[in-house]
């Protein structure tokens, strides 16, 4: 709309070049293990909305939780930094690794660093920096953009990583996803014990013990956290947790409903630097703690998307989403939290279409772990889309035709009674309408309108009767 | 004495289908109930709510709710979509005026969509119907998630007399029609309808029934831009007031 390319025009580049059928199916399969998850579950729904309860208590307590968390990561030794927007996080940590002399940085999967484009700015401090998290390993190394909050590449098939793993590691084909993973594994082995700085994001931050809590399913955030002398984690500023008992019921419900798992392979809380006498672990931790728009947006309508814990079962669950493709949503923040989180982060103007990329279906709102009304919130955004004229034009000046009509009904049924002529004198369904009806009818046909409307069967009705 | 109601036929009825208005008329006079139409009704206020265009929705609402209001009983309306935008959207559309807000709350509290009117408050699911078909049915989101029909319609369905039942594949997920959305953006919507309708036609039925006409419009248009199917597409009253093929 009034963006240079927009969401539809991404979606189209995409399904034409067939980009979107391996996400449809991965998209499916992890919704498929989300139900089978909760289905064996007894007490999924009350972990819900425990889990609801929790996270709605932060964000309204905020200031308090964030002030508790900060205190206690100072207090095991580690160090905070507030950063209001990207430029000062990315800033900060690309200073922080001039000083101490790195060259070198692993990193464990983290969109809220995607979001800040930190890899971009700590290659411009001459650091080198390699992602570990399998997918965005590939992501890395190919050039291309996640499609997808907690896997990057859904969107890719594994014949097409075996040619690029041949291509760019000089290692011979395999479409076979283990020896996949084996190659990589060794690849990156060397690089991590060699690494100085280790950056990951932050799934949780417990607010009483300081500690930041990462899952993952291959044990890079473990690594990345522990092998380098310095570890920076940026944790978005609402990603908290109470107590130590909350996160245990975040976590009851996290991997479930993000993969299906009962557990992530990995679950790491990371409290402090390395204690006298511990075997391992680095010697500085920071945490960046980001801003980076979300103050505003949690004085605003839809300050409820930054309970999501990111999950990615919206996305699964979202037939606009699996049709579309991640990259449509011209974000790191893909699928209905996207088509909210990126116009409330970015601002409107770049990203008007995004409420719009939905049907209203409620799938997602019926996923969500913690129960956000991302179909009202879309609806709410719609409003500010129109409110300060970012819609198209057309749609407005349709919709207030359509408006003096229906609060009119003598107008009303004087274009019924229209409709009813040229449903007489076409009275097959229509292959073609005019202006942005084509959207319609170059997909569908158009029923022709009724040659008597209901008002005028009634009217003949009860002047039978 | 015989229940009387109001019905409220939505645009898309009144404009492109009324025989659906018709046999939501006969299946409930055959029912006993007495059914009144408010002649000056328009729309529910839908298609600008969804589109961002409060001030424009909020006109239609109080056109609507000034039409309703005046009357009394039970608002039948043969659409889950319209009937969620008069339960749940219209209050808070006009939440900031404490005597709109009034009307909304008690027009809200008076709406039923047909098919839960049928089951729920006339303890009906035989209505007397027949027709041999193998019947799939559609389950349209507004009315699923957000009224919670899941039940109704399938129990009218399975008591219709020569009406067999299939099976759709992935049922609960959306058509892509979503209003405005399949003109917005139409390749995403058509992405979705086909799969809808692969899942149709590999159904192995040869009737395909919804309580909405927005979802059953743009499907059957779809089906028909395929050529030729042995799928027909009704809306549940059709069945159930078993209207002649002719009529539409």
């Amino acid at each position: 709309m009034t963006a240079p390319v927009s969401f539809l025009g991404r979606v189209q580049r995409d399904r034409a070049a067939g980009r979107v059928t391996a996400l449809d199916i991965g998209a499916r399969r992890l919704t498929e293990r989300r139900l089978a998850a909760a289905a064996e579950y007894p007490a999924m729904e009350q972990m819900r909305d425990a889990a609801r309860a929790i996270r709605l208590d932060v964000l309204a307590n905020l200031d308090r939780y964030l002030g508790r968390f900060a205190d206690a990561v100072e207090r095991t030794g580690g160090h905070v930094f507030w950063a209001a927007d990207g430029d000062e996080a990315n800033d900060h940590i690309a200073r922080l690794a001039v000083d101490r002399g790195v060259r070198t940085a692993v990193k464990s999967k983290s969109m809220v660093t995607e979001e800040i484009e930190l890899n971009a700015a700590l290659a411009a401090a001459g650091v080198d920096v390699t992602e570990t998290d399998l997918g965005e390993f590939i992501v890395q190394l190919s050039g291309d953009r996640p499609s997808h909050i907690i896997a990057p590449v859904l969107h890719r098939t594994r014949h097409e990583i075996g040619e690029l793993f041949a291509d760019e590691l000089g290692v011979g084909y395999t479409d076979d996803p283990v020896r996949l993973n084996a190659i990589a594994r060794r690849h990156l082995r060397g690089i991590f014990l060699n690494a100085d700085m280790g950056i990951s994001g932050a799934n949780f931050g417990v607010a009483e013990t300081g500690g930041v809590c990462l899952v993952t399913n291959e044990g890079n955030g473990r690594l990345t956290t522990t092998a380098p002398r310095i570890h920076v984690a940026v944790m978005g500023m609402e990603r908290l947790v109470p107590t130590m008992a909350d996160l245990a019921v975040m976590l009851e419900v996290l991997a479930r409903s993000a993969t299906g798992q009962r557990m992530s392979v990995y679950t790491n809380i990371v409290t402090g630097p390395r204690r006298p006498g511990d075997p391992d672990g680095p010697d500085e931790v920071h945490v960046v703690i980001l801003d980076n728009g979300r103050s505003e947006v949690l004085g605003g309508d839809a300050a409820e998307i930054l309970a999501c814990i990111r999950c990615g079962a919206c996305l699964n669950v979202c037939p606009v989403y699996r049709a579309s493709g991640g990259h449509a949503y011209d974000s790191v923040y893909s699928g209905p939290v996207g088509a909210v989180l990126t116009p409330s982060l970015d601002g409107l103007a770049d990203h008007a279409d995004l409420p719009h990329a939905s049907s209203l279906c409620g799938a997602c709102k019926e996923a969500c772990p913690v129960r956000i009304d991302i179909p009202e919130m879309l609806l709410t955004l719609r409003a500010e889309v129109a409110a300060v004229g970012l819609a198209p034009d057309w749609l407005r000046r349709g919709v207030r035709l359509y408006a003096e009509a229906a609060t009119r009904p003598g107008l009303w049924r004087a274009l019924l009674a229209t409709g009813g002529l040229l449903g007489r004198a076409r009275s097959s369904w229509l292959d073609s309408l005019p202006l942005h009806g084509a959207g319609w009818t170059d997909h569908r046909q158009f029923p022709p309108p009724a040659t008597r409307s209901f008002h005028q069967r009634w009217k003949e009705r009860t002047r039978g009767a | 004495m015989a229940p009387r109601v109001q019905l409220f036929v939505t645009c898309l009825i009144d404009g492109f289908s009324p025989q659906v208005g018709d046999a939501v008329v006969n299946v409930l006079e055959r029912a006993g109930v007495t059914v009144e139409f408010p002649f000056d009704q328009t729309c529910c206020g839908q298609p600008p709510f969804n589109a961002g265009f409060h001030d424009e929705s909020r006109r239609i609402v109080h056109h609507m709710l000034d039409v309703l209001d005046a009357t009394e009983g039970p608002i039948v309306v043969p659409s889950g979509s319209c009937a969620d935008m008069m339960i749940h959207h219209a209050p808070d559309l006009v939440a900031a005026d404490a005597v709109r807000f009034a009307q909304a709350a008690r027009v809200a509290a008076r709406v039923r969509e047909f098919t839960t009117f049928l089951v729920e408050d006339l303890g009906l699911t035989d209505v007397g119907a027949r027709l041999e078909a193998r019947a799939a049915y559609h389950p349209s989101c507004h009315g699923f998630r957000n009224l919670g029909i899941r039940e109704e319609p399938e129990r009218l369905l399975d008591a219709v007399e020569g009406v067999s039942r299939c099976e759709l594949a992935d049922a609960d997920e959306c058509c892509g029609f979503g209003g405005l959305f399949s003109v917005e953006m139409p390749d995403v919507s058509a992405a979705m309808m086909s799969r809808k309708l692969n899942a149709i036609e590999q159904s192995g039925a040869d009737l395909l029934v919804g309580v909405d006409v927005g979802c059953l419009m743009h499907l059957e248009g779809g089906l028909r831009r395929r050529g030729a199917s042995h799928v027909r597409i009704r809306h549940i009253a059709e069945v159930l007031a078993g209207t002649p093929e002719d009529e539409r």
